[in-house]
């Protein structure tokens, strides 16, 4: 499809559109944090601890008396990023491996794929635990964590459009020239699995954001004073029975920048790959 | 069909042994010494001597893993640093993590087969567009988040529902089979049938979220693919009556995507339910691995992901031979 076509018909989609406005929103917000944040994320105010939301404090306060829409502000730059280098670690080498696999075939392919099943073995979220516990407890581990755990995911997308890619007939005429495979992988096939990349890459950062929150909730994540969301959501599970406020604010961040990824890649998913329905 | 599955257990003997290498390398990988590890901070160095030689430390990585592999055939996998066989917590804390995942399961697939079938009859309408966005929201929500929520609204502000644990401490529970409420009927307990019953609902709906969004949409998609076929159709013209085209017609030959989501997704949960089971102190698997971990107990961490590895491993299989059993033309290919 067309570039400019695929924009037009992506101005049209509304799902995608709306999805689009609510990551812009959040980027915008992550980008320009502080300076329209009304305090100090990290400094405690012992005298405001765990108060509710009020106009000086919209969110209310934590239990250190820490102002929650701050947080919260700051917090949308760590997920973003998070979702991003989480995405590209499972990216990038599922993406070779895919390619890999589905190009060269059985001898290439089986022990590959087989490796992929053995990960996919795991439910995601104790695949991630097990890599933290093994890694220890950090931000950037979790990163580490998230993007080995959707590596086979990414690997089977892309192995299965070259298994299709590389029987048609464009392929076959380049080898016919006496393009050498590394000339066809690079040139012609890699490119054509760019659309369905797009589109799980895009549904894969909402999914990363939501497992790397899912860490940080259960302590193997940020540690404090980090803002990260998911931390921020199992502080206030402590004080849910008399400050809900404290985890309702970070869970309902969490919720928008995740539906702005799903509803942006259902979309997206309209549009460029309409055999992914 | 014979073929296949024994192609099909072949290939499951390899997983399995691919994910014990991967959790026996669990503790090579943690830095610090194993046996240290094994039996913390304060154990005798008499302990530690112990342990090393049970794990065979001083050996090459190879024989390590043979006797780990033995063990573990033997069911035996390793002893907890509260010195309980961890097959032994793990059988205990599955039958808990079953019960949750049976009723999250019957939740999600009654009400996401409804909406599924009431959206695709009713495509565009304004309800279809609803339940689809629920769906979306469904899938985008943080559990974790919605189940503090909901315990806030259920237990704290209207105080309807228990906020944690399986039943109310104190009430006398014989156990028979593990799973609280089947015994509290078979010991004719109605108390504690509807006190189990009412610890359920909160973390049974809060973990039935996900699956029930993702079978929403894949009933709508499936049936809304067979409604557009020419059987469909021919029984409408013959005069059948909606519901009969609806349910005995449509519904029957779009179940197959529907089944294989269900149980993918009860698969999951059996091993997903990490999140749910922490927030409610339900004492399940997934809190079990949470606890484990924070205590460093790695041999129970280590038992507890290879137990979910094979669970998911035999959930998947059991999903295909099923779906060969529900569609006859699969059976007649795996023959040739």
């Amino acid at each position: 499809m067309e570039k400019v076509e695929a924009l037009v018909e992506l101005k049209k989609n509304k799902t995608a559109m709306a999805g689009l406005i609510l990551i812009c929103f959040l980027l915008i917000l992550a980008l320009i944090g502080p300076w329209i944040s009304p305090h100090p994320p990290l400094v405690p105010d012992p005298i405001n601890r765990l108060k509710g939301p009020s106009w000086s404090h919209p969110f209310g306060t934590d239990s250190l008396g820490r102002d929650i829409l701050s947080r919260v502000i700051y917090g949308s730059r760590i997920s973003i990023i998070i979702g991003l280098i989480a995405v590209s670690i499972s990216l990038v080498p599922g993406t070779i491996l895919g390619l890999l696999s589905g190009f060269y075939g059985r001898k290439v392919d089986e022990p590959i794929m087989r490796g992929m099943d053995i990960m996919l073995a795991f439910p995601a979220i104790l695949l991630a635990i097990f890599i933290t516990a093994i890694l220890g407890p950090s931000l950037l581990n979790t990163m580490i964590a998230v993007g080995i755990v959707y590596i086979p995911h990414y690997a089977r997308i892309v192995r299965s459009s070259v298994l299709s890619l590389k029987e048609q007939l464009f392929v076959q005429a380049v080898r016919s020239l006496g393009g050498s495979n590394l000339r066809i992988i690079s040139l012609h096939i890699f490119p054509n699995t760019i659309p369905p990349i797009i589109v799980y890459a895009t549904l894969g950062m909402g999914t990363a954001v939501l497992q790397a929150a899912a860490l940080g909730f259960l302590g193997l994540g940020a540690q404090p004073p980090t803002p990260e969301w998911g931390a921020m959501l199992s502080e206030g599970r402590q004080y849910i029975q008399n400050a809900p406020h404290v985890a309702a604010f970070p869970g309902i961040a969490i919720f928008m920048l995740v539906l702005g990824f799903n509803l942006f890649g259902d979309g997206l998913r309209d549009i460029l790959d309409p055999s992914l329905r | 069909m014979a073929r296949f599955i024994s192609r099909r257990l072949f290939h499951l003997i390899f997983i399995l042994i691919g994910v014990s290498i991967l959790v026996f390398l669990m503790l090579r990988l943690i830095p610090g010494d194993p046996a240290h590890l094994l039996v913390g901070e304060l154990a005798s160095p008499q302990d530690i001597a112990r342990i090393r030689e049970k794990l065979g430390l001083d050996s090459s990585y190879v024989y390590q893993y043979f006797i780990y592999a033995s063990n573990l055939l033997k069911g035996d996998m390793g002893t907890s640093i509260r010195s309980v066989p961890v097959s032994q917590e793990i059988f205990v804390r599955f039958l808990a993590t079953v019960e949750l995942s049976i009723a999250a399961m019957l939740i999600s697939s009654l009400i996401g087969i409804l909406a599924g079938v009431i959206s695709s009859v009713r495509q565009y309408s304004i309800f279809d567009y609803f339940s689809m966005m629920m769906a979306l929201v469904g899938i985008s929500m943080p559990i974790f988040w919605l189940g503090l929520m909901l315990m806030y609204l259920f237990s704290v502000k209207w105080g309807i529902l228990p906020m944690m644990g399986r039943f109310t401490m104190g009430l006398d529970y014989h156990v028979i089979s593990g799973l609280v409420m089947l015994d509290s009927l078979l010991s004719g307990d109605i108390q504690l049938f509807f006190n189990s019953v009412k610890h359920l609902i909160l973390p049974a709906f809060t973990l039935a979220t996900i699956p029930m969004a993702i079978i929403a949409r894949m009933t709508r998609s499936s049936m809304l693919e067979v409604m557009s076929k020419d059987y469909i159709r021919t029984a409408r013209a013959k005069g059948l009556s909606r519901g009969t085209v609806i349910f005995r017609h449509a519904l029957k030959n779009a179940f197959l995507p529907i089944i294989t989501v269900i149980g993918l997704n009860f698969g999951l949960l059996l091993g997903g339910a990490v999140l749910t089971e922490t927030i409610f102190s339900w004492p399940g698997l997934g809190r079990y691995v949470v606890d484990s971990l924070s205590a460093r107990d790695y041999p129970a961490v280590q038992g507890c992901i290879l137990f979910f590895a094979v669970i998911m491993v035999i959930v998947n299989l059991t999903v295909d031979i099923f779906y060969l059993y529900l569609d006859p033309r699969l059976r007649i290919d795996g023959k040739g």
